[in-house]
């Protein structure tokens, strides 16, 4: 089981040339407590992607499953903004085939994965690896690596995306993760963040709840809040010029 | 014990009622209007109107109604690239493209269906949390809108009056800093009285990474938001906003109302027009106003409406009367009236005249050792005169005209052990002020001398002369030369007085 194991995790190219690196489970300080009054989640290990998936990735899946073009696929899956970027039904276009896929539903991103025998990931193991500088696992705390990823949100959105994969690895070698562009994870739907943030709500709902946060957890990480916003402002159905995603997949048995 | 306190508290009811004159209504229902308990007119009449909505500095025409009404307000939030300051951008998100978001007017009693529309480009998701509204959040949670969707609610308008709206998405903090902010404006039923303009006016502050004017694009700062450290004070989001060729424009013999709010997100304002009086201000825009106003403070997340009467022709300046932020982080508006002039009422300037303090009484002296010292024939004898209308002018204040000083407060410059000591640290204490205690005589001083840099060197070397030279004193000389030797030997620290 754990030449198995270590073969596995040994494996770093996947289908369609996308890399991705295995991630050690820990146990993690997040700013969504899993339930009141508990410090840390307990995450287990898993694959990540390097990069965001690219819209070149994405029209590969699509020629493959044609019921995920636009104008084919059912509008409860996807809104009007699906793939409207691309140049045709199938085909993205020279201009973005290598930057990051955007426009593209939960439920589009979701199937994404499947097919490749992946899932996206949870939103707990997005935020440790994001947690991540390029020379340690938790810079979270460090007020210049916090404000070099505040000044993506001090952009526009109308700028060009860079190409997938272009920025700078991290600790973990995950690439993509800041200033590039929002991403889908897997439980978005139980991020149940209320929709008029000042609430405080009766704290026990999240134990009910899922991992939702009525109250969050290091109110001063502003990166995080309005990403966390941003997740609970879409439905699986919306998509949005700036919403991307990545693949993740486990690795042995959850604990 | 409970009982006792009850008893005086009865007493003393007793004793108001006796001195207070009878008959007299209390005052609560007299005077108010209802505040929402009377704001409901019942269900709107006729077909639904389409708001007007106007940018900074525009306000959209009363609504002349006389019957509540279905009023469609359609609201954009847009994010944008905007200048802050000459050669400054700034990312700003907006509700309808500007800073501060568009100026919404409606009637009491009237049914809006507000429609947010989040632009497809939009990085954020937004919503908007109306001041004017009665319900939880103030619309907030209820249009919460991802990028490139719209949501829809509606309320009734139970509140006359002025009312900040912003955004309330998490962070609010920095969406309100981003310039998340407007102001809706719901007519009493019976209209506003008519005036000859009316001006829409925000003050808010903003948080940069770069210094007060550093160029290129600016990035949000959050720590400087946390601290309240605002590195822009601006009316209408931008330091030119309202300057220069955007200046306000009136006339003289105009009734002038202004709607002025407070985006914040963390200063209170102080507002003035220097060069005119509000004759009338009305709080958040209640229904009693106040007269003859100078100043009025506007709280984060409120708004004034403020009316004067232009007389006398001429440029009037906006401020928030935290005046630093006025001259130093850019909170300054500009209202150009222009007409005849009115001499009866202002002269403008009639003479100029030198102006002398009778401390200093004798200025030839002073002029005398000046000219001397330039050309090289200074005497003590001209220093020690200098010296002494100098220090009747600067020192005598607290060292008194016969050097005794003031016991225990101010140490004595007469028979001065301390000073006669040593020169160079007397140069020293003219030139920097003293904190601390001191020996003087066998008796302990401990207060403070500012600095008294602000004097030349011949001034303080002539001052010290004269100290040296009086009321029994050894004598000697203090050169300019010496002074400024001890001048360039001080540090001072950066952005110091002098």
């Amino acid at each position: 089981m754990a030449l198995l194991l270590a073969l596995l995790s040994g494996v770093a190219a996947v289908a369609s040339g996308v890399v991705d690196v295995p991630i050690s489970g820990a146990k993690f300080e997040s700013v969504i407590p899993e339930a009141p009054g508990a410090k840390t989640t307990t995450i287990a290990p898993f694959r990540l992607d390097v990069a965001l998936v690219s819209n070149a990735d994405f029209a590969r899946f699509v020629r493959a499953h044609p019921e995920w073009r636009r104008g084919s696929v059912a509008p409860l899956l996807a809104d009007g903004g699906y793939l409207q970027h691309w140049a045709s039904v199938s085909e993205p276009g020279k201009a973005v085939a290598r930057k990051p896929v955007t426009q593209v539903s939960w439920f589009a991103a979701s199937a994404y994965c499947e097919a490749r025998g992946a899932r996206l990931p949870r939103w707990h193991e997005w935020e440790m690896a994001a947690a991540a500088s390029d020379t340690v696992p938790d810079a979270r705390s460090d007020p210049a690596w916090r404000q070099r990823i505040l000044e993506w949100y001090s952009t526009s959105a109308r700028g060009v995306l860079p190409d997938a994969g272009a920025s700078m690895a991290n600790y973990y070698g995950v690439r993509d993760l800041h200033g590039v562009a929002w991403e889908w994870v897997l439980d978005v739907g139980s991020m149940m963040v209320s929709n008029d943030s000042r609430e405080q709500g009766d704290p026990d709902l999240k134990r009910f709840c899922g991992t939702g946060a009525l109250s969050l957890e290091q109110k001063d990480n502003y990166a995080l809040m309005m990403r966390i916003a941003m997740l609970s402002s879409m439905k699986a159905s919306y998509t949005s010029s700036s919403m991307g995603f990545r693949c993740a997949t486990d690795v042995g048995a959850r604990p | 014990m409970m009982k006792k306190t009850i008893a005086i508290l009865a007493t003393a009811v007793l004793l108001a009622g006796c001195g207070a004159t009878d008959k007299t209504p209390p005052s609560n229902a007299a005077a108010d209007t209802g505040g929402s308990r009377k704001g409901d007119f019942g269900p709107p009449q006729g077909e639904p109107v389409h708001a007007v909505l106007t940018s900074p500095p525009l306000v959209p025409p009363a609504t002349n109604r006389k019957a509540p009404a279905k009023v469609i307000v359609e609201l954009e939030v847009i994010e944008v690239d905007k200048q802050i300051a000459e050669g400054v951008t700034y990312t700003f998100w907006t509700f309808g493209g500007t800073v501060p978001g568009s100026f919404i007017r409606v009637r009491q009693g009237d049914t809006v269906e507000f429609h947010l529309k989040n632009h497809p480009g939009s990085k954020m998701p937004h919503n908007i949390d109306l001041h004017g509204v009665t319900g939880p959040g103030g619309g907030a949670a209820s249009s919460f809108t991802a990028p490139g969707h719209q949501s829809t609610f509606t309320f009734k308008a139970l509140n006359q009056g002025l009312y900040v709206y912003h955004c309330a998405t998490a962070p609010v903090g920095m969406h309100v800093a981003n310039g998340m902010y407007g102001l809706i404006l719901i007519e009493p039923p019976e209209g506003l009285a008519p005036v000859d303009q009316e001006f829409y006016v925000m003050q808010g502050d903003f948080y940069t990474v770069g210094k007060y004017r550093e160029k290129g694009h600016q990035a949000f700062d959050m720590q400087k938001a946390i601290e309240e450290k605002a590195t822009y004070v601006l009316f209408n989001g931008a330091e030119s906003a309202l300057t220069g060729p955007r200046a306000l424009k009136a006339k003289t013999g105009q009734h002038i109302r202004m709607f002025v709010g407070n985006g914040g997100p963390n200063l209170v304002s102080s507002f003035h027009l220097i060069g005119e009086i509000f004759d009338k201000v009305q709080y958040e825009g209640g229904t009693h106003f106040q007269e003859n106003v100078q100043t009025t403070l506007i709280p984060a997340g409120g708004a004034v409406t403020v009316e004067f009467h232009t007389e006398v022709p001429g440029n009037y300046v906006l401020v928030d009367h935290s005046i630093f932020r006025a001259f130093n982080k850019g909170a300054l508006a500009i209202l150009e009236v222009s007409g005849d002039p009115r001499p009866e009422i202002y002269s403008g300037k009639q003479g100029d005249e030198v102006y002398l303090s009778d401390k200093l009484s004798n200025p030839e002296a002073v002029e005398t050792a000046a000219v001397a010292s330039a050309s090289g024939t200074l005497t003590k004898e001209q220093q020690v005169k200098a010296g002494e209308v100098l220090f009747k002018g600067t020192c005598s204040a607290c060292h008194q005209d016969t050097g005794a000083g003031i016991p225990n407060v101010f140490p004595p410059l007469a028979k001065s052990d301390f000073l006669v000591a040593n020169r160079k640290r007397a140069i020293g204490i003219a030139l920097n002020g003293l904190t601390g205690p001191v020996t003087v005589n066998g008796a302990t001083y401990n207060s403070v001398m500012p600095p008294m840099s602000q004097l030349n060197d011949d001034e303080i070397a002539n001052i010290l002369t004269f100290a040296l030279n009086s009321w029994g004193n050894n004598g000697g000389v203090v050169t300019s030369a010496e002074v400024k030797a001890e001048r360039a030997n001080t540090k001072r620290t950066e952005g110091a007085a002098h």
